[in-house]
C-alpha cells in the first residue's frame, strides 16, 4: 500500500466516521459506538479490499460483506454512500419513516447490502452459505463477515463457526471487532467471552490479531486470509469503540445513544478538523 | 383409482427431492442429522455433492440456506417440524422471511403422529408459527401424490415456503394419474351443501371418510382438502360457506393458531357462518402408536363426525 493509498483510506475512514455522525444526530438514535470501531475496517473494506462496482451492486461475481454485527448500519451505510453506491446525503435520512435506510441493514432496499442482518449472530451463518454457494458454484469471489466481540456470545456464531471449519470454507474471512464494550458494560462483566483467538483457534481457524485502526496490518492480515488455504480465516482486531470522537471513546454509554445538537458540532468539529490534516499531507 | 399406498409424506419428500435434483442442477439440500427420518437421505445417495449435513444445529442451517439462496441457488432444508419451525423460528423469521429469500423449508414429523417419541417432537404449533410470518407459504399435503407435486410446485414458487411432512403413512386420496397442484388453491373431493369439511395433511382421508359415513346419515358434506395454509384459498372457503352454512375444520395442529383459525378469521369478516375446528385441544402430545394417538386426540373420521352432528344439521 502506499502513502497515497493509505491516505485515502483515512480519508474514506474520516468520511465514514462524518457520515455515522451525521445520520445517528438526524435520526437521534442509532448505535454509534461500534460503528466507529469498525469505521477503519469499512474504510478498508470498501475502498481497498472487496472486489464490488457500486455502478454494478448485484454483479453475481462480486466479493459479498455480511454485517453481521448489523446494528452499526450507520458505519456500513456511510462506507456505501462514500464508495458511490447511494447519496451521501441520503445518510441523513437513516432510520426515517419512507426511508430505505433502516435501523438494520435490509438487502432489498439498500443498494450493496449483500444480507439482511440485525439479529445477532445469524449474519455469520449467512456468510457460511454464501461461501459455500460460491464454491460449489465455482466462482472465485470471497465472502467476509463482521461480528461483535459481544455478539459472539450467540450459540449460533459457534454453529457457524464449526460449519465453516468442516466444510474448509478458505474463501470466507471472519473479522470479530473487539471492541471490548456491550450493551450492559465491558465484555468481560456482562459475558466474557474471551480468550477469543484461542477459541477461533480450536474451533479450527487460522487467526490474525491486529489493531484495528492500523491500515498496514489490516493489508498484511487480509493477504494472509487470501493466501490460507483449506481451513477459514479470522481477523481479531483491537478496536476503540466510539474511535475517533473524543468523548464517545471507550465509553459504554455510546453504544447505542445519537448526539444531540451540541455533541454533534463537537463531533463534527473534531471529525473535520481530522479531515483537513489528512487533506492537507 | 389407481394403487393405493400408504406412504408417508416425508418418504415423499425425499422422493421428490431426487427427482427435482435430477431436473435442476440447482437444487441444494441441507439437513441437520436428520437425513435417515427426513428421508433426505434419498437425495444424498443421488447427490452426495449437493447434500450438506449441518449437524445438530437448526438455527445454523436455516440461515445458511439464506445465504446460499441469496447466490441463486434453491436450498432445502430439513428437519423435523419442532425444530425447523420452532427452535429455528427466528432464523426463518430473520434471514429468510424478512429478506424473502427463497428458501425451502421441508419439515418432517409434524404433529401428533409422530407416535412413540412423545410430546417433546409432536409439533402441533408449526403452522400457527410460519403463518405468522409475512410472505411465507405455509403446505401440508395429505398424501403421496399431493406431497411430491408440493415439492415441485415449491421449487418452481419464487419465495420462502414451508411445507409440513408426515412420518406416519395413511390412505391415499390422489389418483396419480389425474392430478395437478397449485399453491393457494383447495381442492373439493366431494361435492356436498350441508356441511363443509375442510382438512389438510392426514386429516383429509379421515374427512373424506366422514364424508361418506355422514352420507348414510343423510348428511351432505362436501370435503375439501386445503393443503395450502397461507395463502389460504379465499375463493373456496366462500364457496363452501355460502354453498353449505355450515363448516368443520379438521388438521392435525393445535386449534389455535392453524387451518381452523385461517378459515374463522376469512368467514368471520366476510361471511359469517358457524364453524367447529377439530384439531389437537391446546394441550402437548403423548408418546404411543402413531394411529392410536390420532384417535385418542380425536383426530379420526368418527370424531369429525361427531362434531358435524353438533351443528345439530338433521334438526
Amino acid at each position: 500500500m502506499t502513502a497515497n493509498e493509505k491516505r485515502a483510506i483515512q480519508i474514506a475512514a474520516c468520511r465514514i466516521r462524518m457520515g455515522i455522525i451525521e445520520g445517528t444526530h438526524a435520526a437521534k438514535a442509532g448505535h454509534p459506538g461500534g460503528s466507529l470501531s469498525a469505521a477503519d475496517l469499512f474504510a478498508y473494506l470498501y475502498f481497498k479490499e472487496l472486489n464490488i462496482d457500486p455502478a454494478d451492486p448485484k454483479n453475481p461475481d462480486r466479493d459479498r460483506f455480511v454485517l453481521s454485527k448489523g446494528h452499526t448500519a450507520p458505519g456500513l451505510y456511510a462506507a456505501l454512500a462514500n464508495r458511490g453506491f447511494f447519496p451521501v446525503e441520503d445518510l441523513k435520512t437513516l432510520r426515517q419513516i419512507g426511508s430505505y435506510l433502516q435501523g438494520h441493514p435490509n438487502m432489498n432496499t439498500v443498494p450493496g447490502v449483500d444480507m439482511s442482518t440485525g439479529s445477532l449472530g445469524q449474519g455469520i451463518s449467512a456468510a457460511c452459505g454464501m461461501a459455500l454457494a460460491a464454491r460449489h458454484m465455482g466462482k472465485s469471489c470471497r465472502v467476509y463477515t463482521l461480528l461483535g466481540d459481544g455478539e459472539i456470545e450467540e450459540g449460533e456464531v459457534w454453529e457457524a463457526l464449526m460449519f465453516a471449519h468442516h466444510y474448509k470454507l478458505d474463501n470466507l474471512c471472519v473479522i470479530i471487532d473487539n471492541n471490548g464494550l456491550q450493551i450492559d458494560g465491558p465484555v468481560t462483566e456482562v459475558m466474557s467471552s474471551y480468550p477469543i483467538p484461542d477459541k477461533l483457534r480450536a474451533f479450527g481457524f487460522e487467526v490474525a490479531e491486529i489493531d484495528g485502526h492500523d491500515f498496514d496490518q489490516m493489508e498484511a492480515a487480509f493477504a494472509r486470509a487470501k493466501e490460507t488455504k483449506g481451513v477459514p480465516f479470522a481477523i481479531v482486531m483491537k478496536t476503540t469503540k466510539g474511535k475517533g470522537i473524543s468523548y464517545m471513546e471507550n465509553q459504554v454509554g455510546w453504544h447505542g445513544k445519537a448526539p444531540n445538537d451540541g455533541e454533534y458540532e463537537q463531533a463534527m468539529g473534531e471529525l473535520r478538523a481530522q479531515l483537513a490534516g489528512l487533506e492537507a499531507e | 383409482m389407481a394403487d393405493v399406498k400408504k406412504i408417508a409424506t416425508r418418504d415423499s419428500y425425499g422422493n421428490a427431492l431426487k427427482e427435482l435434483g435430477a431436473a435442476h442442477d440447482d437444487v441444494i439440500v441441507f439437513d441437520a442429522d436428520l437425513s435417515n427420518a427426513t428421508k433426505t437421505n434419498t437425495f444424498q445417495k443421488a447427490y452426495p455433492d449437493r447434500h450438506f449435513n449441518c449437524g445438530i444445529a437448526e438455527g445454523n442451517m436455516m440461515a445458511v440456506a439464506a445465504g446460499v439462496a441469496s447466490m441463486g441457488l434453491v436450498p432445502f432444508a430439513s428437519s423435523f417440524a419442532m425444530f425447523a419451525a420452532g427452535r429455528a423460528f427466528e432464523q426463518v423469521r430473520n434471514s429468510i422471511g424478512y429478506p424473502h429469500l427463497n428458501v425451502k423449508i421441508g419439515a418432517t414429523h409434524g404433529g401428533i403422529s409422530v407416535g412413540e417419541d412423545g410430546a417433546s417432537h409432536q409439533c402441533c404449533e408449526d403452522f400457527a408459527l410460519m403463518r405468522s410470518i409475512p410472505g411465507m407459504v405455509v403446505m401440508s399435503p395429505a398424501d403421496d401424490v399431493e406431497a411430491r407435486a408440493m415439492v415441485k410446485a415449491a421449487y418452481e414458487h419464487e419465495g420462502p415456503v414451508y411445507m409440513r411432512f408426515s412420518r406416519f403413512g395413511m390412505d391415499a386420496v390422489h389418483d396419480p394419474d389425474n392430478y395437478t397442484f397449485e399453491i393457494g388453491k383447495g381442492e373439493v373431493l366431494r361435492e356436498g351443501t350441508d356441511v363443509a369439511i375442510i382438512a389438510n395433511g392426514l386429516l383429509v382421508p379421515e374427512a373424506v371418510k366422514a364424508g361418506q359415513m355422514l352420507a348414510e346419515q343423510g348428511v351432505s358434506a362436501m370435503v375439501i382438502d386445503m393443503a395450502t395454509v397461507k395463502p389460504l384459498d379465499e375463493e373456496l372457503v366462500l364457496r363452501a360457506a355460502k354453498m353449505c352454512g355450515k363448516i368443520v375444520t379438521a388438521e392435525e395442529h393445535n386449534i389455535i393458531g392453524g387451518l381452523g383459525e385461517a378459515v374463522c378469521a376469512l368467514l368471520s369478516e366476510k361471511h359469517p357462518v358457524p364453524v367447529k375446528r377439530v384439531g389437537v385441544n391446546d394441550e402437548f402430545g403423548h408418546s404411543g402408536p402413531a394411529a392410536a394417538l390420532l384417535k385418542r386426540f380425536g383426530l379420526s373420521a368418527e370424531h369429525i363426525v361427531e362434531v358435524v352432528s353438533q351443528l345439530k344439521i338433521t334438526e
